[in-house]
């Protein structure tokens, strides 16, 4: 698997408030949306950190922010010693070319009134200092043949690929200006099941070949799990748990990491009807309100009166070898698999 | 009101040794500008009372169109049902006259839609909108329709209900939404529930709260439910036996467990080979090799011989028909023995 470097991505206590204003001539704030509210995590060369949560818990806006395509209320994000939160002009220019982004939706996040080779040379237009003008048209043709596409329909336009085709010009774009961390949002979400297997081998073929590091967010957890090295589990723009991928698939420590493994369906029908399923009762709450405490105790089925009062900070709890945020943290294999 | 119709209304109570509703090579095509697209050739399969049948395939794969033809709700042109039959109880869907299909439509046929938020009108409350089944189909008056719609609500387990049966459906959050969809499709206790991926737009443990609902009220009323999906888990979970469909053919039938032990065509098998495993953590997944198939331009015999890694000379002449393998079992591949014992592949 990937190789472990040094770190590249230190992530420190990390918050997103979104205001809520009322009145149309005299805005007053009366309240804020908490997308992201205190997330620290580290990112190390070549290696997968796979993001996984609900909608709604913050893991596109966290990775907005990480692209400093909004910027943080506070806290810091730092690329290589350098905090990009609070980077301007010339060197927030400079930093950007180092983290680039692969998006959900290929048939969006594509002009279709440019062509491949405009699409995947326009970072070039930007960052003219990583091709020169006579050069881009070869480097956009290596481009296509790195991510397994035909050179030669460097004139096409997207509405003449398909679903697997057009992601993969999304990542040949992500590639172009030679960054060092990738930020891919929910990248296979939206392919047909069997073009995701052919993604997400390309994923990790690069992976290798460019010690690229990447940011994984999705909400497919068997996906996660077989691309990643660590995982962090988002709920309500918390992280509540952050380990090693064996330890939140084997041994998760938090309730909601056991529910959300327990509520993904198994591709195997074999013994269907023993196996232990925990149903979470209601939706999560709204971000703009969360509960005191623990944002996880009005779902929880362990919460009591401390649940409330104090809100369990995320560390390395009695019995488990990882980060967990939960008073009552205890893990329990859910799964039974491997 | 219900108007007096000449047709012959499918029959109710016993069934015999008739199938609940069974689709007999039905093909539909839609007239379109670059040519006639076939998007479902043959299709067959049925269904009985409390039995779940899960149809596979990807975007394409004509599911979704097999399950709006026994619904009646293709737009008709450009679309066109050149062959087929549709028996419901014995009798034939696709023969009854337009006032007929709407006594079966929604009352003893209904169906659950992927996207609840575009199926439901956004400018009436959803008691309106559950109550218009009782006020159209049954003539009942605004009162009583209101009460049942917040019965209806009660049942689909959306709490509060009688607080909240005057909301819009945005004040709803997707997994409520998709319950009061559910709610619509058993208002009339139909006999088949055909539900087009139910759970695709939520979250997981909103999807597993809304396939436990299903279940239980598949449980409570016998009804048969058609689970139309891409996703090989919820299939695992919940359904008793699978039609996999591939360029608007079935290639294979199965019951759940035979399919996922030993799948008997290359497709299902590299399905099933390409989701991600713990055991193979780290190493290259199997990918299905290639594009799914245009229905303007479908390959010549066999539609998946350019992606089949068990592809013979023959497969590109001939189109294998479904072969029977056992009683409930069928695979269209010539070579499903070489399949089944995974010679290759």
């Amino acid at each position: 698997m990937a190789t472990k470097g040094e770190r590249i991505l230190e992530v420190r206590d990390l918050v997103k408030h979104f205001p809520l204003t009322q009145g149309i001539l005299f805005k007053k704030q009366i309240g804020a949306i908490k997308a992201v509210d205190g997330v620290s995590f580290d990112l190390n060369r070549g290696e997968t950190l796979g993001i996984v949560g609900e909608s709604g818990c913050g893991k596109s806006t966290l990775a907005k922010v990480l692209m400093a395509l909004e910027r943080p209320t506070s806290g810091s994000v730092t690329i290589n010693g350098r905090d990009i939160a609070k980077a301007k002009g010339p060197e927030l220019k400079r930093m950007r070319r180092n983290i680039q982004m692969v998006m959900q939706d290929p048939y969006t996040s594509l002009n279709p009134r440019m062509t491949v080779g405009d699409i995947i040379g326009e970072p070039f237009d930007i960052h003219t200092e990583v091709a020169p003008k006579g050069d881009r048209r070869r480097k956009v043709q290596e481009l296509l043949e790195v991510v397994g596409l035909n050179p030669d329909h460097i004139n096409r336009y997207p509405h003449q690929f398909s679903g697997g085709q057009r992601q993969r010009i999304g990542i040949a774009r992500g590639l172009a200006l030679q960054p060092e961390i990738i930020v891919c949002d929910e990248p296979v979400s939206a392919l047909d099941v069997s073009i995701q297997a052919q993604v997400i081998n390309l994923l990790e073929r690069l992976q290798n070949e460019f010690d690229l590091a990447y940011i994984f967010i999705a909400h497919d957890l068997s996906v996660v799990r077989h691309i990643s090295d660590r995982v962090a589990v988002m709920y309500l723009g918390k992280v509540v748990e952050l380990g090693k991928d064996t330890e939140i698939y084997d041994k998760p420590a938090h309730p909601y990491t056991q529910a959300l493994l327990s509520a993904v369906p198994v591709p195997d029908p074999e013994g269907r009807e023993q196996r232990e399923r925990i149903i979470l009762q209601g939706d999560p709450p709204s971000p703009a309100n969360p509960p005191s405490g623990c944002r996880f105790r009005t779902r929880c089925w362990k919460a009591q009166e401390i649940c409330a009062e104090e809100e369990p900070l995320l560390q390395i709890r009695q019995g488990t070898a990882h980060e967990s945020a939960c008073h009552f943290a205890e893990t329990h294999d859910v799964v039974h698999v491997g | 009101m219900r108007k007096a119709s000449t047709d012959v209304l499918p029959a109710e109570g016993g069934l015999g040794d008739e199938p609940l509703l069974a689709v007999e090579n039905l093909h539909v095509e839609f007239a379109t500008r670059a040519g006639v697209v076939r998007a479902v050739n043959g299709v067959s399969y049925s269904l009985g009372p409390g039995e779940t049948l899960a149809v596979l395939g990807e975007s394409g794969s004509g599911k979704s169109v097999t399950a709006q033809a026994i619904m009646g709700i293709l737009d008709m042109p450009p679309a066109r049902i050149p062959k087929g039959e549709i028996r419901f109880r014995g009798t034939d869907l696709l023969k009854l006259s337009d006032e007929a299909r709407t006594q079966v439509r929604g009352q003893r046929i209904a169906m659950v839609f992927q996207d609840a938020l575009s199926s439901l009108n956004p400018v009436f409350t959803v008691g309106w909108q559950i109550s218009e089944m009782f006020r159209v189909h049954r003539g009942m008056s605004k009162r009583d329709a209101y009460n049942k719609a917040v019965e209806l609500m009660d049942k689909v387990r959306i709490p509060a209900a009688r607080q909240r049966v005057n909301d819009y459906p945005h004040q709803f959050s997707g997994g409520m939404r998709q319950r009061i969809m559910i709610a619509m499709s058993i208002a009339l206790d139909p006999e088949v529930l055909i539900a087009d991926e139910p759970t695709t737009a939520l979250d997981v443990t909103v999807q597993a709260q809304i396939m436990e609902l299903l279940a239980e009220l598949q449980r409570e009323s016998n009804m048969g439910m058609i689970l139309i999906t891409h996703d090989l888990g919820v299939v695992a979970d919940v359904a008793d036996k699978i039609a996999v469909m591939y360029g608007g053919r079935i290639v294979e039938n199965a019951s759940v467990h035979d399919i996922y032990k030993t799948p008997a065509h290359p497709y299902t098998k590299g399905l099933l080979e390409s989701i991600p495993r713990v055991d193979l953590k780290g190493q290259e997944l199997y990918a299905i090799k290639g594009l799914p198939p245009n229905l303007l331009d479908m390959p010549t015999g066999c539609a998946f011989h350019p992606r089949c890694p068990y592809r013979q000379d023959n497969c590109v002449t001939d189109n294998p028909p479904l072969y029977e393998i056992s009683g409930t079992r069928s695979s269209a591949c010539h070579y499903w023995r070489e399949v089944l014992d995974g010679d290759q592949g």
